[in-house]
Parts: C-alpha cells; structure tokens; sequence
C-alpha cells in the first residue's frame, strides 16, 4: 500500500488463508463425507481422502428425499417470489413517484410502516390468513349484518361464509413473501434520481405513463432488476418457518425443509454421507446464483441495505 | 428530492399501486391487528370460545420463568454470533483489503456462504460438532479436555448453534466492511504514513473510526438475523433442546402457537416481537442518520 511491510504482507496472507479455510472448511469436509461409503463416513476421525461413492450417495438421497419434487417447489417458490416482489414493488414505486394524488402519501406511509417486519414476528395470524384469505371481507360481511340483509332482501335463509385457503399451494407459498417494502424503498430512491428531463421529454412527445415506464424506465432499472434478482431469489428458496407452516402435504414440501428428514438420528444409521449428500444438492441453485451474478449481488446487497 | 414532474391520469396510479396494497394489507397488516388484538384474548385450543383479559397474557408471560429464561437465551445467542461472525468478517475484509492483487479472486472464495440455508449451515455443523462422529468434536474432547455433548449439554448445544449462525454471517459481513474499507480516503491513510503511524496505528486511528456507520449498521443487521432467521437452524439442529437451552423467542413463539395451541400467549409473544424489532428499526433510523457519521 503506503510503504514496503514484507513480515505484515505475510501474516496478512497467511490469516487471509487462514480465513478463507475456516469459511471454506464446512464444505469441503461435507463433500468429502459425501463421497464415502457408510463404514467410511462412520469412522472417526473420518478419513480425508475422497471416496468414490459420490454419485451413489446422490442418487440414494435424491431418490430417499424425494429431491427431485422439492428442489422444484423451492425453485417455483423462489421464483415466484422474486418476479412478484420485482414487478409489485416496481409499478408501486413507479406509481407514488411519478403521480400526484392524494391517496399516494397514505400509501407511501402505510408501506413504509411494514419496512423490516419479518414474516417470523407474526406467523399465526398470517398463517390463519393464509387459511382463509376471504377472511377480511367476512369480518366485513359479518360485521354489517348483510346475512340479515340478504336473508330479507331475498326472502330466504342466506349464510354467506367466504373461504379460500392457500394452504398447500403454492399461491401461499408465494404471495404472503411478495410484499416486500424493501423493494419498493429501493425502487423510490432510484426512480428520484433519473432526470426530469426525461419524463418531461416523454411526456412533450406525447408519450403514455405506460410507455414511458416500458420504454424509457424499465430499460434503465435492469442492473437494479438484475441486483434484487439474485437477493430476492436467494432469499426466497432459503425460507424456513414459512413453507413449514404453510405445507403439510409431502409433495409440496421445499427442499430445505425436506432435508430434515435425511439426517440420521440416534437410532438410526449414522448415514452423514447422505445428508450431507443432499444438504450440497440443495444449496447448489442459490450458491450458483450468488457465484455466477456476484457483480449484481453485491451491487444488489449493499443498495437494498443502505 | 421531489419530483415536480408528473403524468395526469385518474385512474392508473391508483391501478398501480393497489396489488402492492392489496399484498401489504392482507398479509401485513390484518395480521398485525388480529395478533394483536388475539394477544388481549384468552381462547380454548380450537379457537371457538375467547374472553377478554386485559393484560392478562403479557402478565402471564413476563412472570412465566421459561419465557424469561428465552429472553436472556436470545440475548446471550445474538450477542454471540454478532460478536464472532462481525469480528471475523472484520478481521477478513482487512486482510483482504491489504491483499490488493488477488481481492476479486478472495471475494468469490468468501461470499458465497451467503448462499447457503441456514437450516443447511445447521447441517453440515451438526455433523462436525457431532458429539461421536464430528471431527471438531473430537478436536474439542481430546486437545481441550472437555466431555463434549451438545445433545446432552445446553451450554455445547448453544455454542453449536452459534458456530452455525455465525459461520453463515460472516460472508455478509465481510462484503459490507469490503465496501466500507474501499471507500475510506487513501489521502488520509498515505498522510498518515508519512507522518510515521504505523499499519496497525492507521487502522485502529483511522480506519476503524470511518467504519463506524458501517459498524452500527451490521451490529443491527446480525441481531436481527440471529433474532428471526435463525429459526431453521433452531428447528434442524436442537428443536431448542436439550431441555429449552436454546429456546430462542422466535422458536418459542411457534412452539407455543402451533405445538403448544396456546394462542393467547403466542399472540402475546408475537407482539412484544414486533414492538422490539420496530424499536431496533426506529433507533437504527435515529443514529445511522445523526449519531454514528463522519463527514466527507
């Protein structure tokens, strides 16, 4: 840097490594176990030379985990939290910015409020939301007395109960997660730095609101798009408490919580090459996402937070 | 900023923004209301027949000595991964920022646990701290000399939780003291060298204090993770045994609620959470904007 510090530049590596191998060591010791046969695996210590049971073991816990459905209810899951929370949040944000109307302070306000809310402070009554998203208008119907209403409007006995449940779906895997204040904050900031000029030009040359955010806005978003992509995806498959609550049915179970069945318990065979097996199976989509997009996730991670 | 340039329309703005109200109202704040107004409730376990009872489920809950001793578990587990996972990413991101050459190489090796589920983390710590099969286990038992068992012993069971929260934090960590420590002024720190202070004198005088927003920032950032998002660390790895040693509030909330069917206090407990997370949301908006920030 400023002057020469050859002992410093050297301890500097070395605990750089040294940090790298802690960071690093989890995994590499999971994919050696992965690659072990059982009587390997139950050793101890563990022999640290590859096995060559790798694909067996895979295909042990692809098939015994049912992997191959929860991988993709993770990846439906995820994706759908990330395009609803993208296109939600984007045309909210496009619509407190660039409109003046009343209502738009109480919105910008009321979505503000939710900011850093997590799904994990209010789990039972969304969950008895999700169970019956009806349930507002019921309340309302109830309230107002409208059975009574009903009945002598027409003449009959009518007892109007409203019931949608989005339990087991995978509307209710998604939409309870796409409101996301967040999003819609970043979309703000970023939509007040784009020049006047631009919306006045648009609008000189008689340009629709429409048009304008398909063809001026949304080209000049795509990096932010790109960012909250790789956020809101990661995200979105590494939920926990909420496809718990949400699904009971094994074959919408997500794959992170499926894992849970393929660890070996007391009583069980010590079979770690398995889990272990699994647990790199799944994480595989987000990890490559994060790898393969890095310049966007940073770019992504350090905007969303600020 | 404000813009004063707008489009006229009647109807379209009002169109745009309602699925984001929709979203928000159904699933934000119906549920906030109903929890708290479950919270003044006491109910049989199906949900048919409630009273009012006033205050009756906090009193309960802030005598009942299991939800107290979740209190200071929650505690004690946040201020331990914020402290490991903030000091080690810390400790990184400075080495990694004196490596100049080789920083896009050392970002990809170390981000990308960000990735990884905690309920994962859980795993694959689960098996290393494996009380007869885990190598750090063994490392534990035969250089240290302690009986470890986290499936017998809450304070091992605590400490394997942490590693596994902590071990994931760090590459978040270590990407926001990478940008903050790129963005203090080479200027000030090549002044400083020519006036005879050290490496380390540089980084605890000057360095460190610039860092301070970003600091502040993270402390809140990893106590609200280990708050919430440890849940499916908690749920893989302990179930918050052996014997509610790491029975953190978030777990103990859907314990209570959907195992336990007591809504009233769960409702209770759901609240208190919510009041402190809009605390900690509220006072990080306070002192990241006055208090913890130095000019240029």
């Amino acid at each position: 840097m400023v002057e020469k510090t050859p002992l410093l530049d050297f301890f500097t590596y070395t605990f750089l490594i040294g940090g790298i191998f802690i960071v690093g060591f989890p995994i590499i010791y999971s994919l050696i176990a992965a690659t072990l046969p059982l009587e390997d695996v139950s050793r101890v210590p563990m022999p640290l030379i590859p096995g060559d049971q790798f694909f067996v073991n895979i295909k042990e816990a692809w098939t015994r985990g049912n992997l191959g459905t929860q991988i993709l209810n993770s990846f439906i899951m995820a994706s759908g939290i990330t395009a609803g929370k993208i296109a939600v949040s984007m045309i909210g944000a496009f619509s407190i910015v660039y409109f003046d109307y009343k209502f738009r302070v109480v919105a910008f306000a009321s979505v503000f409020c939710t900011l850093m809310l997590p799904v994990e402070v209010r789990i039972l009554p969304t969950y008895e939301m999700a169970a019956n998203v009806l349930a507002p208008l019921q309340a309302l119907w109830d309230l107002l007395h409208l059975n009574g209403l009903a009945s002598w409007v027409s003449g009959h006995d009518i007892v109007v109960s409203l019931n949608w449940s989005l339990l087991d779906s995978y509307t209710g895997l998604v939409l309870p997660l796409v409101a996301s204040a967040t999003c819609t904050f970043l979309f703000r900031q970023f939509f007040l730095t784009i020049p006047e000029e631009l919306c006045e030009a648009a609008k000189l040359d008689g340009a629709s609101p429409m048009m304008f955010f398909r063809k001026i806005l949304f080209p000049l978003s795509k990096t932010n798009i790109a960012a909250l992509v790789v956020i809101e995806f990661v995200y979105g498959y590494n939920q926990y408490l909420w496809p718990l609550l949400v699904t009971t049915n094994p074959k919408m179970t997500t794959a992170v919580i499926g894992l849970q069945n393929l660890i070996p318990q007391a009583d069980d065979l010590p079979e770690w090459n398995i889990a272990l097996g699994a647990a790199l199976l799944v994480m595989l989509p987000p990890v490559l996402v994060v790898l393969f997009m890095q310049r966007w996730f940073v770019k992504g991670l350090i905007e969303k937070e600020k | 900023m404000i813009k004063r340039s707008f489009f006229k329309s009647k109807y379209l703005p009002y169109l745009l923004i309602l699925p984001q109200m929709v979203v928000t109202l159904t699933f934000f704040y119906w549920p906030a209301i109903k929890g708290i107004i479950q919270s003044f409730l006491l109910s049989d376990p199906f949900g048919r027949k409630s009273t009012f009872v006033w205050f009756y489920n906090y009193r309960e809950l802030f005598t009942d000595p299991l939800y107290l001793k979740s209190i200071f578990i929650t505690c004690t587990f946040s201020i331990a991964v914020a402290a490991v996972s903030l000091s080690l990413g810390l400790f990184i991101a400075s080495m990694a920022n004196r490596a100049l050459k080789a920083t896009a190489l050392i970002r990809t090796l170390l981000i990308w646990p960000y990735a990884v589920a905690p309920a994962i983390s859980g795993i694959m710590w689960l098996f290393l701290l494996h009380p007869s099969y885990g190598v750090v286990a063994l490392g534990i038992k035969n250089w240290m000399g302690i009986d470890w068992n986290p499936v017998l012993y809450g304070s091992d069971a605590m400490v394997m939780i942490v590693m596994a929260s902590a071990w994931k934090q760090i590459s978040y960590n270590f990407v926001f003291f990478m940008a903050g420590l790129q963005a203090v002024p080479k200027s000030l720190i090549e002044a400083a060298a020519i006036d005879g202070a050290s490496p380390l004198k540089r980084f605890w005088f000057i360095t460190f204090p610039l860092l301070s927003p970003t600091f502040f920032f993270l402390t809140v950032m990893n106590i609200i993770y280990s708050f919430f998002e440890t849940f499916g660390i908690i749920h893989t790895v302990t179930q918050g045994g052996p014997g509610g040693s790491t029975n953190i509030l978030v777990y103990k909330v859907y314990q209570d609620g959907f195992v336990g069917l007591n809504l009233g206090s769960s409702a209770a407990q759901s609240v208190v959470l919510m009041t402190l997370i809009i605390v900690i949301t509220f006072l990080q908006f306070r002192f990241v904007e006055k208090k913890v920030q130095y000019g240029g």
